[in-house]
């Protein structure tokens, strides 16, 4: 028999208090821990996804909007730009790259991105096999994509109009897009993108005026040619590879054509102070990611220190409850200290006793709240997964969490101090005459 | 050699009376009653021999070791393996079972004693078959029973009994005494009894009567 054993039977002989201490502790410390796992990836997504983008090149309407939908695709997009239009900004000389990105379609929910194969290597994703698409209808698909899809390379599908997979099946295109490569995890938006020529989008709808009750079920093709063409793609395609040169072709094809959005990288610092000169009086925007995402990222903050400040306030309860429920077992239980005594117990093995009944306390809820966020975010990662296509890690350890288990176990061990101390200097004689 | 020896004990409380205990002596296999009406100060004189308090004057000396000489943790240890002490009313930890309650002693005393040896004394009390029982289940014969079994397992040389029977009917009170007895002389201990029980009176042929001495 050890004290700790002692400790661990005094904690559930007052199973009640112990239970909501535990309640307490562990919602408090779940909060937090939760709040900074949800903080800390939600940063991370965001700062990874902005890269270098200095300006989006929109439709009018919200900014806020504009930036979810083309940096994050998250949103709706706020409408399509003339690319003849948008000629006049992206060929100032302050913007050294124009990546165009033109939506229209989804496979199965996930959206098939017409741009350029610039914008992966933007985010550096790398190529897992295949090759990068060239021609339209060739695609190729990030990672998470792929896997989440169950698409292979030489593989056909058929895409549906719009973003949603939902409600969409009138109108779904003939067309077939073949998978001819699939790109490394980046941990980036790439990851859960269609990528195509931007061609390919503005076929589709220029041609798909037709329509038939053509449904996207996927259409398998069981060649397996594109495997042939292999990895080393992508270096010839870093060299030939500038904005300007595609806009110009895309320029010199067709007048009318339309894109959802450019994402602009300045060359020049001036840039902020002309470009927007130059929006002026037509229908086009300029957001600036980090602006937007500051200002997403304050009003977030507001919610999440109002979480934080709560969560904070459950815990210094449930540290009262701590202190509380050991000082009432004491007054309960002071005459089995007394007989411990007695029996050759020293002062300072009572005071290690209740020392460590509180800590039982303090360490069970620090277990089970860290157990409950994560249970909170893998919860939330299903839930991200349906509506945005991501997902978030559950099974992290960050080095804030150290300090909260560091916090919470010394405060805890400050609950439980005074108790202890009282155990200590109990007058044993006292005690036991009161009977 | 005398198990116990006190000399002109005398305590002192901080704001109430003086006590002054007459001395005495008690040698292996022996009993002593020690009598008193209430306010005669029998559980401090039980207190200052078991060194759970410290006399004003005088001295107890428990096996040649004077219990003045000890301080902190070592008289803990000492009370813990010499001693064993039975309270008139038994207060156990309520958490644990009946075993782990008399293991307590053992434990405590940093004396290395198997749960065999302990079933053995619970087996001589009779209460054996209650061993994983929670102790408030338990009657207060039961109860008491534990609580002498607990401060016996230590195989102590000196047993002290606070008013053990004053709780109990006559039949419970009439075992305990004789449970008291048998295991004082296997041990071969002595047994000093404080009560103002007058069952016991008749019981005991060595005794000392406190009186009020107050100055």
């Amino acid at each position: 028999m050890k004290i700790i054993f002692i400790a661990w039977k005094n904690c559930w002989q007052k199973a009640g208090a112990t239970t909501l201490t535990l309640l307490l502790l562990s919602f408090g410390v779940g909060i937090i821990s939760m709040m900074l796992l949800l903080e800390n990836q939600l940063s991370d997504k965001f700062n990874k996804n902005i890269k270098d983008i200095d300006f989006v090149l929109g439709a009018k309407g919200s900014p806020l909007q504009l930036i979810l939908a083309n940096v994050y695709h998250i949103d709706a997009p706020t409408g399509n730009i003339k690319v003849s239009e948008a000629q006049k900004i992206i060929k100032n000389p302050t913007v050294k790259e124009a990546i165009p990105l033109a939506y229209g379609d989804n496979y199965e929910g996930w959206r098939i991105v017409g741009t350029t194969p610039r914008y992966a290597e933007f985010y550096e994703a790398k190529l897992k096999e295949g090759k990068i698409f060239e021609t339209p209808f060739e695609v190729t698909v990030g990672s998470y994509a792929a896997k989440e899809l169950g698409l292979k390379l030489g593989q056909t599908f058929k895409s549906n109009h719009g973003l949603d997979k939902e409600g969409e099946e009138e109108e779904g295109h003939d067309q077939l897009f073949t998978v001819v490569g699939i790109y490394e995890a980046s941990g980036t938006v790439i990851d859960r993108l269609i990528l195509t020529p931007v061609e390919s989008v503005w076929e589709v709808h220029d041609h798909g005026d037709h329509e038939e009750s053509a449904h996207a079920g996927i259409v398998s093709a069981e060649d397996h040619d594109a495997e042939s063409a292999h990895e080393d793609h992508e270096d010839e395609h870093a060299e030939e590879e500038d904005g300007h040169e595609h806009a110009e072709e895309d320029h010199a094809h067709e007048e009318d054509h339309e894109v959802t959005a450019y994402l602009l990288i300045k060359r020049l610092p001036m840039a902020p102070m002309i470009l927007p000169q130059l929006v002026k009086n037509t229908n086009m925007q300029l957001a600036l990611p980090a602006i937007e995402i500051n200002r997403l990222n304050e009003n977030f903050g507001i919610g999440m220190s109002v979480v934080k400040a709560v969560a904070i306030l459950i815990m210094i309860i449930s540290f009262l409850s701590v202190f509380i429920s050991l000082f009432n077992a004491l007054r309960e239980r002071q005459y089995e200290l007394a007989i411990l005594r007695t029996l050759g117990g020293r002062r300072i093995q009572l005071f290690i006793l209740i020392l460590l009944e509180g800590l039982f306390m303090v360490i069970l809820g620090l277990i089970i709240g860290l157990v409950l966020s994560r249970v909170g975010i893998t919860l939330l990662s299903d839930m991200a997964k349906d509506s945005f296509h991501d997902e978030f890690n559950a099974m992290i350890f960050l080095p804030q969490e150290y300090y909260l288990v560091g916090v919470t176990l010394g405060l805890g061990v400050v609950a439980s101090l005074l108790p202890a101390l009282r155990a200590f200097f109990m007058d044993i004689s006292k005690t036991l005459s009161n009977d | 050699m005398a198990i116990i020896q006190t000399t002109n004990l005398q305590y002192t409380f901080s704001r109430g009376p003086q006590l002054i205990f007459p001395s005495f002596q008690a040698e292996e296999n022996s009993e002593l009653l020690i009598l008193g009406n209430s306010g005669t100060g029998k559980t401090t004189l039980l207190h200052l021999l078991a060194g759970l308090r410290k006399p004003t004057s005088g001295e107890v000396e428990v096996n040649g070791v004077k219990l003045n000489a000890l301080n902190g943790a070592s008289l803990d240890r000492f009370r813990g393996k010499n001693i064993g002490v039975v309270f008139q009313t038994s207060h156990f930890v309520q958490s644990l079972s009946v075993m782990d309650n008399i293991l307590l002693a053992p434990y405590f005393s940093n004396n290395k004693l198997s749960k065999s040896d302990a079933e053995k004394m619970l087996d001589r009390l009779n209460i054996l078959s209650k061993k994983n029982k929670k102790t408030s289940t338990l009657s207060v014969g039961e109860q008491q029973r534990v609580a002498i079994a607990r401060a016996l397992l230590n195989n102590p040389s000196l047993i002290l009994a606070d008013e053990p029977t004053s709780a109990l009917d006559d039949e419970n009170a009439k075992d305990v005494l004789n449970l008291l007895r048998e295991q004082t002389h296997a041990l071969k201990a002595a047994l000093l009894i404080v009560t103002h029980d007058n069952r016991l009176k008749d019981e005991v042929k060595q005794r000392i009567e406190l009186t009020a001495l107050k100055s």
